[in-house]
């Protein structure tokens, strides 16, 4: 089973980023939960969010403790040490690292990978809303669905024209990660995915 | 019957009195409730649905196996007779029936425990008539205070001794209140006067969207007279300018019943025994006169309820005296 | 159809389905996003009712209780303070015999105040008249909340539905909602005997003297006598429009051989189930959900803990100074057995503090005790109290 915990600030989309990826994976096949780390934050706050995701159905409603994946969506969030906490040795860390494309913070993550997704995500959707570029770089890097799982839920989710927006948000980030560095951090067989997909028949 | 079109009066002459509430309840005798009661069914027709608070009209109607009421009638518990009677309008609304939607309750249920629903019932716009059978006190329970009880009045909870000298605060305002929220028509009535209190039922059922009747019930056993003076206390409490008798519409006062002929306040105490301490020559009875008598004087200023002209004869039939409004009163 | 969709959604979904013509709600955490949910499909003209956003609980239940009255198929949810403040109408609602659904977003109950998940709330009202039933994920709170409107209204009782707060409403999955033609197929229009209607005046909610009130009372028992057979009526001709098997009162997972059961309530139960599946070497265990919890389903229960020596009740909730609730409900249950297990109970989970798979292998060990536990609440961490308050 693979663990994603997503990392951001209250108002931010945290939640919407967590359901947009189970989203993405449950179309493309495997059984996902997302779930936020639930509290009475308010805007600007530190806020997590949570993702599971398996071939089987997932019965556990417990939290998730040692994530295979850490998502953060704000650099300064890394200076909190609950960010990384519990995060698996062989785990690896997706950031967002806003103008900066090196970080220099010491971590228990194996790998890292930075990404602009703010940047990005100011020239194509015209808002700082890094999540979509994110979600795009962590399926591109994984491999975990292919990144159209990721388009097709964001064109049920956003009217046409931020749907339009948000696929070129996809497309920039997809371009700028390395596809499958993190393949092999994927337990799963691609081939043993469940065959039942949303929008097909019992 | 005539055969030109039938006005207003012919009409009310010729149609079948429609018993809301019948005979066989256990009021009390000479009970201004059950009076009212009887009263506002009648003006109301057949065509309604009726909630009703917890107290004495529910409890003196409904006891298992038996009912007074010949509508269709719910109690559900004390304060939520405003939130009960918008469940039943929304559903009817749904349901593409006209029937009328009418609470009732009494002044605890409605100026206390039942305040919260009411002003939501009448902030959502719907379509209810909410009645309000004033007794002035908590009777079902035996006779204690409610925020209604007016100022000096002795009750359970209230009572004459040596360091007070019954209810300490004054009488809430409630029509003021309700008629805040700017609702089309609000108005206080009396079992005084039947037909006044008739026309502004009909006003009140013909009116769309939330309205508001206060009708002052004397209650001989709580206010301490006999069973044979209800209307007679009533009336007194009107021509005091005690309690006044005005119509509101969307928070605008538009129409008043006007006292013919004033009397002091002393002469509506001197009936109940619920006012009795205030009768005597103590410096604390003769100041509390002076404070209630210059609290209906005020009533009387404020609301302009003096008539043009005197007159020791009694209102009953003549018009109530418009100022504004969309109208209303009896053809 | 299977729908990625937050557990709320899905249930507003399911309500709307069934076609309410009155909604009333006043918002608590964490039920907020149901009513929202139902209010937007009203706003979008998806759901033909009237949207009555009341000015708290106690008026939310009045409202849908005069509804219900007057002939509409009504709902309306809550959770924690809001079920206590409605308390007295929840009382009411059962006493008139009026079919309704409320679906409770469990939360514990203040104070102190805490916005998260455990089952304190519906307990509270455990004696108030309603049937309660406790889902175990939102594939369950869905096909529950339809099915709940049928047993309401052929029984005319009152149904709670209960769904753990934040961990099922705001659980982000693959749920399969029904279609409008399977709702409407399984749902017939609302009919209530005892309509408020001019046409047929009739009185309700008179006073009732002792002459007459027990035999209301009994009534009412009677009526939850009868509640488990229309609960299987149902689950079963939603079965088989839905083609999902339904639960029961109580759902059984587990060896038959075993010697040791667990039994619990609500979502933590999928927990319990992947942690049996990751640690065979407990050895042959009994995993068990009370879904139903009123009428409490004594026969049920006997049947499932047949041939077990132990049984360890894990709840979310307490009676401070009683212990366990369903525990002792379970312990009297049991008591009727020629020889029934020993039980041992446990409450975990209290105010939404998380219960992970590592607490099986701990409630086994436990059901080994020399004596078996009357009732404890798992992992109070002492240090964090003044002495006196240890």
């Amino acid at each position: 089973m693979i663990e994603v915990r997503i990392h951001g600030r209250g108002g931010q989309g945290n939640v919407v980023a967590a359901y947009l990826l189970a989203a993405a994976v449950i179309r493309g096949g495997y059984h996902a939960q997302a779930f936020p780390a639930f509290g009475a934050e308010r805007r600007g706050a530190p806020v997590v969010a949570f993702v599971r995701c398996r071939e089987r159905p997932i019965l556990r409603r417990s939290a998730v403790e040692r994530p295979n994946f850490a998502i953060v969506q704000d650099p300064a969030l890394l200076r909190l040490d609950a960010t990384l906490a519990g995060l698996r040795d062989d785990g690896a860390l997706l950031l967002n690292a806003g103008r900066e494309a090196a970080w220099n913070g010491t971590s228990a993550a194996a790998r890292w990978v930075g990404l602009p997704a703010t940047a990005i995500a100011e020239e194509t959707i015209g808002r700082p809303i890094p999540n979509t570029p994110l979600l795009a770089a962590f399926l591109t890097l994984t491999g975990l669905v292919p990144l159209d799982a990721l388009t097709a839920v964001i064109d049920e989710r956003f009217d046409a024209a931020k749907a339009a927006a948000n696929r070129r948000a996809v497309a920039e980030a997809a371009a700028r990660v390395d596809e499958g560095a993190w393949a092999d951090l994927i337990h799963e067989k691609q081939a043993d995915r469940v065959r039942e997909t949303t929008g097909q028949g019992r | 019957m005539p055969t030109a079109t039938p006005t207003a009066t012919e009409l009310r002459r010729h149609q079948p009195r429609f018993v809301g509430l019948d005979s066989g309840h256990r009021a009390c005798q000479g009970c201004g409730e059950a009076l009212a009661a009887r009263l506002v069914t009648e003006a109301i027709g057949p065509d309604a649905i009726i909630a009703n608070a917890t107290g004495c009209l529910e409890v003196f109607t409904t006891p298992w196996p038996n009912s007074a009421w010949r509508l269709p009638w719910i109690h559900s518990v004390f304060e939520n007779v405003a939130a009960v009677a918008a469940g039943v309008e929304a559903a009817l609304k749904v349901q593409g029936r006209a029937t009328k939607v009418v609470a009732f309750a009494g002044d605890g249920g409605t100026f206390d425990i039942g305040f919260q629903a009411l002003s939501g019932m009448i902030e959502r716009g719907h379509d209810v008539l909410y009645v309000c059978f004033d007794n002035e006190a908590y009777m079902n329970t035996g006779i204690q205070r409610s925020s209604s009880t007016p100022h000096a009045a002795s009750t359970t909870t209230s009572p004459v001794g040596r360091m007070r000298e019954g209810k300490r605060h004054l009488k809430k305002d409630v029509l003021a209140i309700v008629a805040a929220h700017h609702l089309p028509y609000a108005a206080t009535a009396t079992v005084a006067y039947p037909r006044d209190l008739e026309a502004k039922v009909r006003r009140a059922v013909t009116t769309e969207g939330p309205t508001f009747l206060q009708v002052h019930s004397p209650c001989p056993l709580g206010w301490g007279h006999d069973g044979a003076l209800t209307i007679a206390v009533a009336r007194l409490a009107v021509e005091t300018g005690f309690f006044p008798v005005i119509e509101i519409e969307r928070g605008r006062v538009t129409a008043v019943l006007p006292i013919r002929e004033k009397k002091p306040v002393v002469d509506y105490f001197r009936l109940q025994t619920r006012f009795r301490h205030l009768l005597g020559d103590d410096p604390q009875a003769v100041e509390e006169r002076a404070h209630l008598q210059a609290l209906a004087d005020h009533n009387i200023e404020t609301y302009g309820l003096m008539a043009a002209h005197s007159s020791p004869r009694d209102t009953v039939g003549l018009a109530t005296v418009h100022r504004g409004g969309t109208g209303g009163g009896i053809a | 159809m299977k729908t990625a969709t937050e557990g709320s959604q899905a249930i507003a979904q399911a309500v709307t389905m069934c076609r309410p013509q009155v909604v009333a709600a006043y918002p608590i955490t964490p039920q907020t996003h149901i009513v929202e949910r139902i209010a937007k499909l009203v706003a979008d003209g998806q759901a033909a009712c009237e949207m009555v956003s009341v000015e708290s609980e106690f008026s939310a239940a009045s409202v849908v209780l005069g509804a219900a009255a007057a002939g509409s198929r009504a709902y309306t949810a809550t959770a924690s303070q809001g079920v206590l403040l409605m308390s007295e109408v929840l009382y009411n609602i059962a006493g008139l015999r009026l079919p309704l659904v409320l679906t409770c977003a469990n939360r514990a109950v203040g104070a102190p105040i805490n916005i998260w998940n455990d089952h304190q709330d519906s307990m509270a009202v455990r004696d108030a008249g309603w049937v309660q039933i406790y889902c175990t994920d939102n594939q369950d709170a869905v096909d529950t909340t339809i099915q709940a409107f049928r047993v309401a209204e052929r029984l005319e009782l009152p149904v709670m539905v209960c769904v753990d707060g934040f961990i099922l409403t705001h659980l982000f999955e693959a749920i399969d909602l029904p279609t409008q033609a399977e709702v409407d197929g399984f749902l017939p229009p609302y009919r209530f005997s005892r309509a408020l209607d001019p046409a047929s005046p009739r009185t309700l909610g008179t006073l009732v003297t002792p002459a007459y009130f027990a035999e209301t009372r009994h009534a009412l028992d009677a009526a939850h006598g009868r509640a488990l057979g229309e609960i299987a009526g149902a689950a079963d001709a939603w079965s088989a429009i839905s083609g999902r098997e339904s639960a029961g009162p109580l759902r059984v997972v587990g060896d038959e051989q075993a010697r040791i059961g667990v039994l619990t309530l609500g979502s933590v139960f999928g927990t319990l189930l992947e942690a049996r599946d990751e640690m065979p070497e407990l050895g042959p265990l009994r995993l068990m959900a009370l879904r139903v919890f009123r009428p409490f389903p004594v026969e049920a229960l006997k049947a499932a803990c047949a041939g077990l020596s132990d049984l360890v009740v894990l709840e979310r909730a307490l009676s401070p100074g009683g212990g366990a609730i369903v525990g002792t409900e379970v312990r009297a249950a049991l008591s009727e057995m020629a020889t029934p297990p020993r039980v041992h109970a446990f409450a975990a989970g209290l105010g939404g503090r998380d219960i992970p798979l590592s607490l099986l292998p701990r409630l086994v060990a436990a059901a080994g005790a020399e004596t078996p536990t009357r009732f404890a609440i798992i992992d109070v961490d002492l240090d964090k109290l003044a002495p006196e308050d240890r």
